[in-house]
């Protein structure tokens, strides 16, 4: 292993705590939605990506069939092979550490590493593994803390749980929202999602917005 | 959802999740470049995160209704208009959420 700077493995650090926390969220989602403690471990262990977790126990919360909420986590996890595409020349990685990379290839992992660039190649590397490696660990720890905190509060609405978790949606579309085209994207899409909803079964409404982000990303800019 | 049904949901979720991660590293890279399917591949998240923020925060099955939860997003909005970390604006929604559905 390079020897490591001091400031990758802050920044490293840094991500991976702040953002292993949000586990909590997700554990509670998780148990509210119906699922079991050691489902909801299972889920951040294998799965790790946070979206695609919230997306799926958020359909299976709002009555969606089991096929609209494993489309929607998966559509929501398309993006992690965009990131893998940009790591692979990186990492140069084969076999075993492919697999570890691949399951550690997230927003939050390439994100820090993208901006080691300046720092070199090897900078980049061990921005990848210890920023993926630690929000492995506190995303599984603190998903474990959430489920069980859900488990002993009970009624979910009486705890603020059922906002909790679209006001964590929310939470992870604000940062998305960079430009007046892309606020327009989330406005459409949430407006169409309102429209739709009494139309269709439920959960359906969620996979059906992907028209909106067909339609407005085939010819703009 | 049957028992049954939620470990479909758990097992396909984790392993469709991992399958398309590990294509990042197996694919060549023209096959993704196209720009068109970036575009809208960079849009999809806004607009699923956008429809579950609607699903969860506004809907009841199949219907549009108001209740607790919208004061509880009101002031996530709020938080994230103030810059708040993540943890701050999802405690602060779910405080003000049980607040009014303990008032009401």
């Amino acid at each position: 292993m390079s020897k490591l700077t001091k400031s990758t493995v802050r920044d490293s650090l840094s991500v991976a705590i702040t953002v292993g926390t949000y586990g909590v969220a997700f554990g509670a989602a998780s148990v509210a939605a119906g699922f079991s403690v050691l489902q909801s471990c299972l889920f951040s262990l294998f799965t790790f990506t946070g979206a695609s977790q919230f997306a799926a126990v958020g359909v299976v919360a709002s009555g969606g069939v089991a096929a609209s909420a494993i489309a929607a986590a998966t559509m929501l996890g398309t993006r992690n092979a965009l990131y893998g595409i940009q790591m692979a020349p990186l990492l140069k990685v084969k076999g075993a550490r492919r697999v570890l990379a691949a399951h550690i290839t997230i927003d939050e992992s390439t994100g820090v590493a993208l901006t080691q660039a300046p720092r070199g190649v090897a900078a980049m590397r061990e921005g990848f593994w210890i920023t993926g490696t630690g929000v492995f660990l506190f995303w599984n720890i603190f998903t474990l803390l959430g489920a069980l905190g859900a488990k002993a509060l009970g009624n979910p609405a009486s705890w603020g749980l059922d906002a909790a978790v679209p006001a964590a949606f929310l939470g992870l579309l604000w940062p998305r929202l960079q430009s007046n085209f892309l606020r327009g994207v989330a406005a459409t899409s949430i407006v169409f999602a309102m429209l739709v909803t009494p139309w269709l079964p439920a959960g359906l409404p969620i996979i059906a917005t992907i028209v909106v982000a067909v339609v407005l990303g085939w010819r703009a800019k | 959802m049957s028992s049954m049904a939620m470990w479909i949901v758990l097992g396909a979720t984790c392993t469709l999740c991992f399958a398309i991660k590990l294509l990042g590293y197996l694919v060549p890279e023209p096959w993704l470049a196209n720009p068109r399917l970036q575009r809208i591949n960079a849009l999809i998240p806004i607009s699923l995160l956008s429809a579950l923020v609607v699903a969860q925060g506004v809907v009841v099955k199949t219907h549009v209704v108001i209740d607790h939860r919208l004061a509880g997003l009101a002031l996530a909005l709020a938080a994230l208009f103030a810059k708040a970390p993540f943890p701050v604006v999802v405690v602060a929604a779910a405080a003000t959420s049980a607040l009014v559905y303990h008032l009401h």
